[in-house]
């Protein structure tokens, strides 16, 4: 049911009036007095060699992707989860299951094959 | 809409606010304490009885300490990414029941806020939200080991969700239900009803993956001091510090509870006779041994390399968390059909395939310790540079 959400709308508000409300009053009581080598990113002590938003390494994106390929078939799985018990007969619901497992182990051998899982 | 009903909800998130902020207080202490017995020191002593005043103490301080904005950083971002964090901690707790339903003033008021019937859904998505705000709040920072951080922190946790919420499933399975609710009740009775015994490969899974979603150690690879300074939050200062702070530890808390709720029958206590109104103690009680496990384990263990981290994640631990759950489809079409009362057939799969894990868990270890990284660059490169 939607409306069962609703207290957790409750929370959520105040929470976040929580978060604001605990930096207002930081902001209140702190002391602001800003120089330029204390607005310096830090960086060991040295003066910062340029940006630091820039490129990252591949093997981020590569472990994004795999997760997004992996965490959809986790999802799938919980409906089937859910009923699973319930299933008459049961035979079909483990059927189903392995079969889907077959498939999502052969890409999973793939990409170790490939190398995807390398870390160096 | 009913006025009560919003005064109820209203009560109740103040009281889980309030239980959690100052549980994630006295969370520090209890950590202090324990990490400095463990290393023969005597911890904090000077405010208060016990230094029980600490959490206090240094609450105020941080109220009283500049906050730094960082030049060039993405000012708005910056603000926002530690309210995130904690926001999306404290909204998790809020499906996990503590405890029965009360009779109180004329009126019955369960112990949660509310009962969702996706909860077990709505806890994985909500607390893989609070990567947003570590990310954000390392890349707004503009500064590079904050980006490291957070970056790091990214690949961690979404390597380790997939384990978390395939560890989670067998117990879905065995309930046939979502709702948190549901899951405490299918335990009720004595404590063997718990699901740990039924799924102890799936509690150890989900026990390893929370350590690594709240970035604990021996996986704490995001703020590694010794290669990062304090990773993503190493611009951070004064409340917006304490902010993350506090996301990071009422994410133990959640962990714990989630870890009581599915395996440990939650609020229920061991034994059947106990009265159901004592469920807050006893879920107070198994929250607790979880956050001193989590202390204990820091002051242990040492931390992962980063390639031993993301080896662990997607080929020991991935697998075996598939594998429970193929055993648990398969021993449970088996109890199904051929034997309808025998419990303990889901348990023994469990088991087989724990003995499995262990064996190759030693064979991976061994080879890996074999195969050493170069120190530069790549072993092409060291080998050019030795010659």
């Amino acid at each position: 049911m939607p409306q069962d959400f609703l207290p957790i709308l409750v929370l959520f508000i105040m929470s976040v009036g929580l978060g604001i409300l605990v930096l207002i009053i930081a902001r209140l009581f702190g002391p602001r007095v800003p120089t330029r080598a204390k607005m310096m990113p830090y960086e060991s002590g040295m003066r910062p060699i340029g940006q630091a938003m820039r490129r990252l390494p591949i093997r981020y994106y590569l472990t994004a992707t795999l997760f997004i390929v992996f965490d959809i078939e986790i999802v799938f799985l919980y409906p089937w989860a859910v009923v699973y018990k319930r299933m008459n007969p049961i035979w079909v619901g483990l059927a189903e299951i392995l079969f889907f497992f077959v498939l999502v182990i052969i890409g999973y051998v793939y990409l170790l094959r490939k190398g995807a899982l390398e870390w160096e | 809409m009913d006025l009560g009903l919003l005064v109820e909800w209203i009560i109740k998130s103040v009281v889980i606010m309030g239980v959690l902020l100052t549980g994630f207080a006295y969370e520090t202490w209890l950590e202090r304490k324990v990490v400095s017995k463990m290393q023969f020191r005597i911890g904090p002593n000077r405010a208060g009885p016990f230094g029980l005043l600490l959490p206090l103490a240094d609450g105020i301080k941080l109220i009283f300490k500049e906050e730094l904005t960082p030049a060039m950083a993405d000012k708005w971002v910056f603000r926002i990414a530690p309210i995130m964090s904690m926001v999306v901690a404290l909204i998790t707790f809020a499906v996990i029941p503590v405890g029965p339903s009360i009779n109180l003033f004329g009126r019955v008021i369960p112990l949660r806020l509310a009962d969702v019937n996706i909860g077990l859904m709505y806890v994985l998505a909500v607390s893989s939200l609070g990567i947003y705000g570590i990310v954000l709040g390392g890349w707004s920072s503009n500064n590079k080991y904050a980006l490291l951080g957070g970056m790091r922190s990214a690949a961690q946790l979404i390597s380790y969700e997939l384990a978390l919420g395939l560890s989670l499933m067998g117990v879905v399975m065995l309930t046939g239900s979502l709702s948190l609710v549901d899951i405490v009740n299918a335990q009720a009775g004595n404590f063997w009803n718990w699901n740990i015994f039924l799924q102890p490969l799936g509690f150890i899974l989900y026990g390893i993956c929370g350590l690594a979603e709240t970035n604990r150690a021996p996986f704490d690879l995001p703020e590694a001091e010794q290669e990062l300074t304090a990773g993503y939050h190493t611009e951070y200062s004064g409340m917006k510090f304490a902010l993350f702070f506090m996301a990071e530890y009422i994410n133990m808390v959640n962990v714990s509870a989630i870890a009581s709720t599915m395996f440990l029958g939650g609020w229920r206590a061991p034994f059947g006779f106990i009265p159901e109104w004592t469920g807050p103690i006893w879920f107070f009680i198994k929250v607790i041994t979880f956050l001193f496990i989590y202390i204990w384990l820091r002051a242990t263990v040492p931390r992962l390399r980063y390639d031993q981290l993301m080896n662990f994640g997607w080929k020991v631990l991935l697998p075996l968390a598939i594998a429970n759950v193929i055993v648990t489809a398969i021993t449970m079409a088996l109890r199904q059909v051929y034997a309808p009362n025998a419990v303990v057939t889901v348990t023994f799969g469990s088991l087989l395939l724990m003995i499995a894990a262990v064996f190759l868990w030693r064979s991976w270890t061994s080879r890996s310790m074999r195969r050493r990284p170069p120190l530069h660059g790549t072993s092409a490169e060291g080998a050019a540079r030795t010659a």
